[in-house]
């Protein structure tokens, strides 16, 4: 049974509780991510969305007074058992934060920055080529390799940490709001870069953007106060929502 | 509306009141610090020639020279930098990145703190006790070296702390999100952004170590020194030892002789600065873009 599920879902939680300190961030959290799909996952701020993504690349741990409980598997393993390492887990599956967080280094060195730290620096210069053209951002940076990458623009400094993430290959990225604070015209690019990677990886995206949700996502999850209301396909799910607090949330009664 | 213009012009008053009263305050110190140097300048006046920084101390004013305390400071500064700067940036970074958030390193943290603020005797005399006597350094520049390392490390590893926690929390979290281990992260990622920091906090403990005198009197610094050190375990006097010497003098002419040795130490504390400001303007330039 276990590995008949494992094969279908990429990413699954099962009985996932959060606690921060007393107060409980996510509850009974039970959720399967398809591979090479692009999920979404929504719900008004505060619901615990950005929480279940940094479970799934164990991120959560970094902050102090904080208990996980119940399981999350990826491909039908515990990422939380005792001989797992966490540096290998961020490993194959990425992440991409809200804020672009380019290192003050030149543009090379930043997507090179995970083979290094891994050891992977055979064929270098090509993995940072295809990592960048991946991204779609080689055209816009091959002459200024060398140049610093604080000097891009906002929109092009996530794309290069998409780059960065890429270029180690992994088999999953996380992203957390990676366009909210990007201009539409750079939101837009971003955007089509995610539908155009889930060919390829499986991506798990947290948005607060309704429209955004709808215009990438495959599969669509809907979290409120810490629990999973209802997960199904993107489009039944802003058409014929099953539960009506989902339905509430679509119309913009709340949130 | 003639409430509001009066309001208005009420509050413009006190808005130049105040500015007046904060540059009255930043020029006390400039004024005083004016009167000090043109002071001390026109006494050095004639005094500082090359005789002057080439000859040893003697007990006539035309013959004396700064020569050996020169030497001193130097060493003293060459040896403490070395020791002090790994030692403090290391604690630094374990207090800041490694350590568990427990009540132990709460205590530590205080004591780092506070020892700051110990006066500069109190470090002498544990040099004395320690270097000097247990460890058996003698009245070395090696002792005098580790007593100073001592007596900065607390300010080098406040600033530093200072400007690791300045780096912003993203920076980590992407490094460790690649698979970083916290070493990685804090090597390539963290160390290099709170390095402008570290360098100034730099400065200022080794500005202080080059002033100081208490301590090396205490752990028994020569005050009449007639050769120059040839390695750490040799004894050794500073320029702030010698400029007091001079100025306990009798002699109206060591008056000015003391002069001079204030203007070698201004200007070697300013060659050092400069230079610490050098590299901390060069790592500040990686991050602009």
């Amino acid at each position: 049974m276990m590995a008949n599920t494992s094969d279908r879902f990429i990413l699954q939680t099962r009985n996932l509780n959060l606690w921060y300190g007393e107060r409980k961030a996510l509850a009974n959290i039970n959720i399967d991510i398809q591979p090479q799909r692009v999920t979404a996952i929504i719900g008004p701020s505060g619901c615990g969305k950005s929480t279940l993504l940094r479970c799934f690349n164990r991120m959560n741990e970094l902050l102090p007074g904080i208990r996980i409980e119940g399981q999350v598997l990826y491909n039908g393993e515990d990422l939380y058992g005792s001989n797992v390492d966490v540096t290998e887990v961020r490993y194959r599956i990425g992440m991409v934060f809200q804020k672009p967080t380019p290192f003050p280094k030149s543009i090379f060195e930043n997507v090179a920055f995970g083979p290094r730290i891994h050891g992977l620096t055979e064929n270098l210069a090509e993995r940072v080529e295809r990592s960048l053209q991946q991204a779609a951002l080689w055209d816009e940076v091959k002459d200024r390799l060398h140049h610093n990458a604080l000097g891009l623009s906002g929109g092009q400094q996530q794309r290069l940490c998409i780059a960065r993430a890429l270029a180690l290959e992994p088999e999953v990225l996380l992203m957390d709001e990676p366009t909210s604070a990007l201009d539409p015209v750079a939101a837009g690019k971003v955007e089509e870069l995610i539908v155009n990677l889930k060919k390829r990886y499986t991506i798990v995206i947290v948005t607060h953007n309704l429209q955004q949700g709808a215009r990438v996502a495959d599969t669509t999850a809907f979290l409120l106060g810490g629990e999973l209301v209802e997960i199904g396909p993107t489009s039944e799910m802003y058409t014929r929502p099953r539960d009506n607090r989902t339905e509430a949330y679509i119309t913009g009664r709340f949130g | 509306m003639d409430s509001l213009k009066r309001r208005t012009t009420h509050r413009k008053r006190w808005d130049r009141l105040f500015q007046g009263l904060f540059g009255a305050a930043t020029l006390f110190g400039v004024v005083a610090l004016l009167l000090l140097i043109t002071d001390i300048l026109r006494k050095a006046a004639g005094w500082i020639d090359l005789q002057f920084l080439t000859s040893f101390p003697s007990r006539f004013a035309e013959d004396a020279g700064i020569l050996s305390a020169l030497a001193g400071s130097i060493w003293l500064i060459g040896l403490t930098a070395p020791i002090a700067l790994p030692l403090g940036v290391a604690s630094a970074i374990f207090l800041e990145e490694f350590a568990p958030q427990s009540s132990l390193t709460r205590l530590i943290q205080v004591n780092i703190a506070n020892l700051a603020g110990v006066p500069s005797i109190v470090f002498g005399i544990l040099g004395l006790a320690l270097f000097v006597r247990a460890l058996g350094a003698g009245r070395s520049l090696l002792a005098g070296a580790l007593t100073m390392s001592l007596l900065v490390l607390p300010i080098i590893i406040v600033s530093a702390q200072e400007a690791i926690r300045a780096v912003p929390d993203s920076q980590r979290q992407a490094a460790l999100a690649l698979g970083a281990t916290k070493w990685q992260a804090v090597r390539s990622v963290v160390l290099p952004a709170a390095m402008p920091g570290i360098m100034t906090g730099t400065i200022l403990a080794l500005s202080r170590a080059i002033g100081e005198t208490a301590p090396l009197i205490m752990i028994g610094a020569l005050s009449f020194v007639a050769f120059l050190p040839s390695g750490p375990l040799d004894q050794f006097t500073v320029l702030p030892i010698q400029i007091f010497n001079w100025t306990s003098r009798p002699q109206e002419e060591f008056s000015h002789v003391a002069a001079a040795g204030i203007v070698v130490l201004l200007v070697l504390l300013l060659v050092l600065n400069s230079a610490a400001v050098l590299i901390r303007n060069h790592y500040r330039k990686r991050f602009e873009a």
